[in-house]
């Protein structure tokens, strides 16, 4: 069976959804990525969803959840690399991802999960926290 | 001319779903549709798919081209042979489910097409067909 790879870099799990998923794999990759926060005790997600053609409400309503989840278990989570022609049409589907940070592509979402766990980095108002 | 059919597929299980989508897809492609339309096109057509099987435990589905006046168009009729739907104006209204989804599958279907028809009878079924005009 189709498997999504969670790959972690540094404090953060990065998840590329490469393939056409089916509902199966939708929920085993939620399954997955909750159980893979709660090991690696991540402090963000990022989620590219660069390659998915489409998004219709059951995936994005699974992405909703994810990033959902991801905040119960104390993680950021972040959607990046939504394709112009998906954001066209989830907007006139009527698909509101209100739950959901998103980001232009990797670099701006890593930056951006960045910004939220460690809000006072690259400043000298306070002393540095633990890495 | 009459409508020239594509492809038929079953609608029964999400891998079916898929296989819907991939289909749409690359009849889309394949008759020189944007790629905004086509993305648009199998949307509605996965989320057709999809109440299909949820709502209306299974059924089928049929790709056709039409051609009229010399404009090219898509096809897609999603039937399914399940309860049907007893108040279509409620089924069409945003935000309104019977389970457990968003409630967008018809309304946001209709959206996102330029031909939208369906016809359903509480006992026999639901058929909904949508048409993209290139």
């Amino acid at each position: 069976m189709d498997r999504i790879p969670i790959l972690k870099v540094g404090e953060f799990l990065l998840v590329s959804i490469q393939v056409d998923m089916h509902d199966r794999l939708a929920m085993s990759l939620q399954d997955e990525l909750t159980a893979q926060v709660v090991k690696t005790q991540a402090k963000g997600v990022l989620i590219d969803i660069s390659t998915l053609d489409i998004v219709d409400s059951f995936i994005g309503r699974m992405l909703g959840n994810m990033a959902t989840m991801s905040r119960v278990l104390g993680a950021q989570a972040v959607v990046v690399g939504m394709q112009p022609a998906v954001a066209i049409t989830i907007v006139e589907l009527g698909l509101v991802l209100s739950n959901v940070r998103t980001a232009l592509d990797v670099d701006k979402g890593l930056a951006l999960l960045q910004s939220l766990v460690n809000p006072s980095e690259g400043s000298n108002d306070h002393e540095p926290t633990d890495a | 001319m009459n409508p020239l059919t594509l492809d038929t597929l079953p609608l029964r299980t999400s891998e079916d779903i898929v296989q819907m989508r991939r289909s749409t897809r690359s009849w889309m492609v394949e008759h020189g549709f944007s790629l905004v339309d086509q993305t648009k096109m199998v949307t509605a057509a996965s989320e057709l798919a999809r109440n299909a099987i949820d709502y209306g435990g299974g059924g089928s589905a049929r790709l056709e081209l039409l051609t009229d006046q010399g404009r090219v168009g898509i096809r897609a009729v999603i039937q399914d042979h399940g309860p049907g739907i007893a108040n279509l104006a409620q089924a069409m209204t945003d935000g309104y489910t019977s389970g457990q989804g968003l409630g967008l599958g018809l309304p946001g279907s209709k959206r996102l097409v330029d031909d939208f028809e369906i016809w359903s009878e509480p006992g026999q079924g639901t058929r909904v067909s949508i048409v993209k005009w290139r």
